[in-house]
């Protein structure tokens, strides 16, 4: 399996659907844990990244993803802004010079979305983030045998395992034992994203 | 809802605007940006400060622009940290050729995005230095959590550290009386009714009638209780006595009753005259006192109550001049 240009576009295509069509929902995920604007300031972000790549040729994919990255950076705002431009920024640095995405390459771009959520987070996995999706997508896909259906159960236990976590991290850290019980809004867009990406793989399997 | 607005997804430019033409004379905005500037920026020679946060807290923070305070400010959405770029901007506007300090409330977001802009303006040579305010001692001060996050005291970094600036202290100075400043300082709050986000449309938590909570944030972040409604002097009491344990103060203070947006002025004098009555009994010397609206959330009934240990060199610098709008000495 090999994902072009049209292929990680069409990722960020389906992955803005599902945002804008779950924005009041990671909104009030958001609400009883956070300050309840996730899904507003994510719908805003991906619209503008969706702007910015559907009215642009590219060469490779890592250009797509660094025009995604910039966009979510300067638009979403709040912590998801710097934590999502990062994980894009850090990914289309690691697949640049591929005119496709093999499996494997894919893996290093997650590889280094993941190390750059870390840092900017100063967080890790356990932690009620955003990463405790991102890590065990990272590491499924590393694997090098890959089926968007386990693709998307994977990314559905994560969230389901992120849900029964403390937060330590967070505007949700506040509530300390009181956040256990609660979906984390940034797992559920991640959650988001990579049931897009399941999709745009299913259509080539 | 039921708020004084054109559109929601508006509100910030529409203030923005508003406040610039209110204040033609001194500031200005950044073009194509959410920041706001001292109409004098650049100023050669000088180190520059850039606070900045979501909005909703006016007169924070671009309400402490002017000369012996800030160079300028970045306007977030409303509760939601200020991009990079937008931060960026601002530094890159006011520098001044010897630095410049960012002023950050303790929030996860603010510190990633603040901290994203320092890398891109130290990857084009400005030297950036920062302080994190953490002053609301109703969260558990942990290295295992976000930490404390900073209200109403930020007002104090931005005057002081702002003063320092303005006499031409070089960047590493300010960044000492700064955190000097967030080592003497300390708040704790209160509200009795929660605020609606224009874009959300409503309450981001409910609070009954007859209910309050101590210790909530200024983005209704849960406090230390909820309980029934007090009196004033119960209020008032219960907040600086949670203050005062936090740290040993002693000699002379600065005293901040701020409102939150709903509370009248005749409540926060009835504050500060408990406020005034707990220190005298405990022999500590009120030398300033600051009454008012200076770190809100949009229209939440309650209030702040922040005390900051003074010497003489932080006497000197609070009581500097400033042309601020917000804070004008």
């Amino acid at each position: 399996m090999e994902l072009g240009v049209p292929d990680i576009v069409k990722w960020f295509d389906f992955a803005n659907k599902k945002i804008q069509h779950h924005k009041d929902y990671l909104s009030a995920l958001d609400r009883p844990i956070g300050d309840g604007d996730h899904g507003i300031n994510m719908a805003r972000g991906c619209k503008e990244a969706i702007n910015k790549i559907m009215t642009k040729n590219y060469a490779e994919p890592s250009e797509v993803i660094k025009d995604v990255a910039m966009a979510l950076l300067a638009k979403v705002g709040g912590a998801s802004g710097p934590l999502y431009g990062t994980a894009f920024l850090k990914m289309s640095m690691a697949v640049k010079g591929y005119e496709v995405l093999s499996l494997s390459t894919l893996a290093n771009g997650m590889e280094a979305a993941l190390a750059g959520l870390k840092q900017r987070g100063k967080s890790d996995i356990g932690e009620k983030t955003l990463i405790d999706v991102w890590s065990p997508m990272g590491d499924y896909i590393s694997t090098g045998e890959i089926s968007s259906d386990g693709l998307i159960e994977l990314a559905r236990d994560a969230l389901e395992t992120s849900k029964d976590t403390m937060a330590t991290k967070g505007r949700a850290a506040y509530f300390k034992e009181k956040s256990i019980g609660h979906i984390d809004p940034g797992s559920a867009s991640s959650f988001y994203i990579f049931e897009a990406l399941a999709e745009v793989i299913k259509e080539k399997e | 809802m039921k708020k004084i607005i054109n559109d929601p997804n508006q509100v910030v430019q529409d203030m923005i605007d508003g406040l610039i033409v209110a204040n033609s004379k001194h500031l200005k905005q950044v073009p194509d940006t959410f920041v706001v500037a001292r109409k004098d920026a650049p100023i050669n020679g000088k180190v520059a400060l850039v606070s900045g946060g979501g909005s909703g807290h006016e007169p924070a923070h671009a309400g402490y622009i002017g000369k012996g305070m800030l160079d300028a400010a970045v306007c977030g959405e409303v509760f939601t940290s200020p991009t990079p770029d937008q931060v960026f901007e601002a530094i890159k506007a006011v520098d001044g050729g010897a630095g410049v300090f960012l002023v950050i409330k303790n929030y996860t977001g603010d510190i990633m995005n603040f901290e994203m802009a320092a890398e891109l303006a130290e990857a084009e040579g400005i030297q950036v230095e920062t302080v994190i305010v953490n002053d609301d001692v109703a969260v558990e001060d942990s290295s295992f959590t976000t930490g404390r996050r900073g209200i109403a005291g930020t007002v104090f970094v931005h005057k002081i550290a702002g003063a320092k600036a303005e006499r031409g202290a070089s960047l590493n100075e300010v960044k000492a009386v700064a955190e000097k400043v967030v080592a003497n300082v300390r708040s704790m709050g209160m509200a009795l009714t929660p605020c609606t986000v224009p874009a959300a449309g409503e309450p981001s938590f409910e609070l009954a009638e007859d209910e309050m909570e101590i210790g909530m944030g200024i983005h209704g972040e849960p406090g230390i209780n909820r309980g029934s409604i007090a009196t004033a002097d119960e209020i008032a009491t219960t907040l600086t006595e949670k203050v005062l344990s936090d740290r040993d103060f002693s000699g002379d203070v600065a005293v901040l009753v701020n409102g939150l947006g709903a509370t009248p002025e005749m409540e926060l004098y009835i504050m500060n005259k408990k406020v005034h009555e707990l220190l005298a009994a405990k022999g500590i010397n009120v030398y300033k006192t600051f009454v008012g609206e200076y770190m809100t959330s949009l229209e939440m009934a309650g209030c702040s109550i922040t005390i900051l240990q003074l010497d003489d060199e932080l006497k000197e610098l609070l009581d500097a001049e400033s042309i601020a709008p917000a804070f004008r000495m």
